[in-house]
């Protein structure tokens, strides 16, 4: 339970804090760029989340963690 | 897939700009002025292949081949299938402690025998499976600032089914450099092992399997011949972009996982006051389990190069609490092609029923609920180092190659070693390569 409003505190002073960043529309010059995307490699994504998945205790995070395979 | 739909739309705007630039340029040697013309968007199909090998030393080797298809529509819809073909072959832990003298297990199926020399580390070879996945993802704006997302997921193994949807919705603020998503996954996993599902800490059956009572005498180490799991996932998301070079992502997930959690195919040793097994026991794990985590994720471009950090806080009840740091550091090197370096680091603890045997005394005065000697949901380190290069060819199709060492350390979470265990290795490590081949068109 501590763990889940520590989370929500996080949450609510990143949402209060960001009013004020970002950028304008014309200066997404990098932004734009495909490495600059959150998930610029999604086929390798996949293949390492299909091996950890299947060697180790956690998965997801990134995005779902779900069932699948019976790797693990 | 909202980030994938991202980054497909750039690639989209870098080669329909190609078009309008060789376009543009036709009409003006044409018409002999610059004209500025109004050229529709083409749709096209964009391909990823790869193949990946992944090898352990003395044990798996797992092949896999993904073709992903991702087509975007008018109006921003996009459609996106994708296969996933993989085969594993070798010989993985089946969670029995070393001993100084040959041992022999049964194979699952209750089908023949094996042995594992003194003082090795008990690895069962009997794995060969081919597995087969189809995903499909729709994904469009809805409205203003508004985008949905839903996929349906299959696969299917020669002992195990999955079948999965999911659903995402993301919301877009302040002039779209704040990002809020929700979404939820489900999953039905179905598993027949061969052999069956064995009942929870039956003895393995290990003898002469020729004999006429040896069927009756497995099936009584049974309990049926499948059993599932579900899963369902809650994922919420939230991105800003905090200036023109750096962009951040949180996301908090809440699984749950109910059914049959159970490894079939793991045992655990029972040892005396000597160190030495009397027996094996097929584990037995909670049917049910509920992990959460947090990630965040940084993308910072300096004047060329990017880095790209994350940091998993994993938590679950089964009191296996991990951390995995995760950082690429992309270098361009001219000419479209870059190097990235890759560095993964991953710590976990155990779970509270793992156990790397089982004492006898213990177990027969005090039989546990569950166990578990799977070392990986055992307390372990892990680490992952290696490189990607990739090039441009073909007027904007990427190749890229991968190689990476992946080394686990399970380690020991305070576990006596009594008599002759004192002189066996209870943690082996794992040491792994990674090679993969990826080609985008």
């Amino acid at each position: 339970m501590k763990k889940q409003i520590i989370l929500v505190i996080i949450s609510l002073l990143l949402a209060s804090g960001c009013s004020n960043l970002g950028v304008q529309p014309w200066e997404r010059d990098l932004l734009a760029k495909d490495e600059m995307s959150l998930s610029s490699s999604p086929v390798d994504s996949a293949l390492d989340d299909h091996i950890y998945f299947s060697k180790e205790a956690s998965s997801g995070g990134k995005g779902f963690g779900g069932g699948g395979c019976g790797c693990n | 897939m909202q980030l994938i739909h991202h980054k497909k739309k750039n690639k989209q705007t870098v080669k329909n700009t190609n078009i309008k630039a060789a376009l543009t340029m036709a009409t003006t040697a044409l018409f002999g002025s610059v004209a500025q013309a109004d050229i529709p968007e083409e749709d096209s199909w964009e391909f990823d292949t790869a193949f990946l090998l992944y090898s352990e030393v003395d044990r798996v080797s797992a092949g896999e081949v993904i073709l992903n298809a991702q087509k975007t529509f008018e109006d921003e819809q996009v459609l996106n299938l994708k296969l996933t073909i993989d085969a594993l072959t070798g010989a993985s832990a089946n969670g029995a402690v070393a001993q100084p003298n040959v041992q022999t297990f049964s194979r699952p199926s209750g089908k023949g025998q094996f042995d594992i020399a003194a003082g090795d580390t008990p690895l069962d070879d009997t794995f060969h499976d081919t597995r087969v996945q189809l995903n499909a993802q729709w994904t469009q704006p809805v409205a203003a600032d508004y985008s949905a997302s839903g996929g349906v997921h299959i696969s299917r193994e020669y002992d195990y089914l999955s079948l999965g949807v999911n659903g995402n919705i993301a919301v877009d603020f302040n002039q779209k450099n704040t990002t809020f998503s929700i979404g939820a996954s489900y999953f039905q996993d179905t598993f027949t092992p061969e052999g069956g599902i064995p009942k929870p800490f039956a003895s393995m059956l290990i003898g002469d399997s020729s004999v006429t009572s040896w069927d009756e005498d497995f099936a009584q180490t049974r309990m049926g011949s499948e059993n599932d799991k579900t899963t369902t996932d809650l994922l919420l998301g939230f991105t800003q972009v905090i200036n023109r070079r750096m962009i951040m992502k949180f996301n908090y997930s809440h699984s749950m996982v109910d059914g049959y959690l159970t490894d079939p195919f793991k045992i655990i040793s029972v040892v005396n006051n000597s160190g030495v097994t009397q027996d094996y026991l097929y584990e037995n794990r909670p049917d049910e389990r509920v992990k959460q985590s947090a990630y965040l994720q940084s993308m910072y471009h300096f004047d060329s190069t990017v880095l790209d950090l994350s940091y998993r806080y994993m938590w679950d009840d089964w009191d296996i609490e991990s951390h995995t740091i995760d950082s690429r550091f992309r270098i361009p090197l001219g000419g479209g092609s870059y190097i990235q370096p890759h560095f993964r680091y991953y710590q976990q603890s155990a779970a509270d029923f793992y156990m790397p045997y089982l004492m006898q005394s213990d177990f027969e005065s005090q039989r546990p609920e569950f166990s578990s000697a799977d070392y990986r949901i055992g307390e372990m380190t892990a680490y992952t180092l290696g490189f990607k290069y990739g090039m441009m060819v073909n007027n904007g199709d990427e190749l890229s190659f991968r190689l990476e060492y992946y080394h686990q350390a399970p380690t020991d979470a305070g576990f006596d070693a009594p008599g002759v265990l004192a002189n066996e290795q209870l943690y082996p490590t794992i040491d792994a390569i990674i090679v993969q081949m990826t080609y985008s068109f």
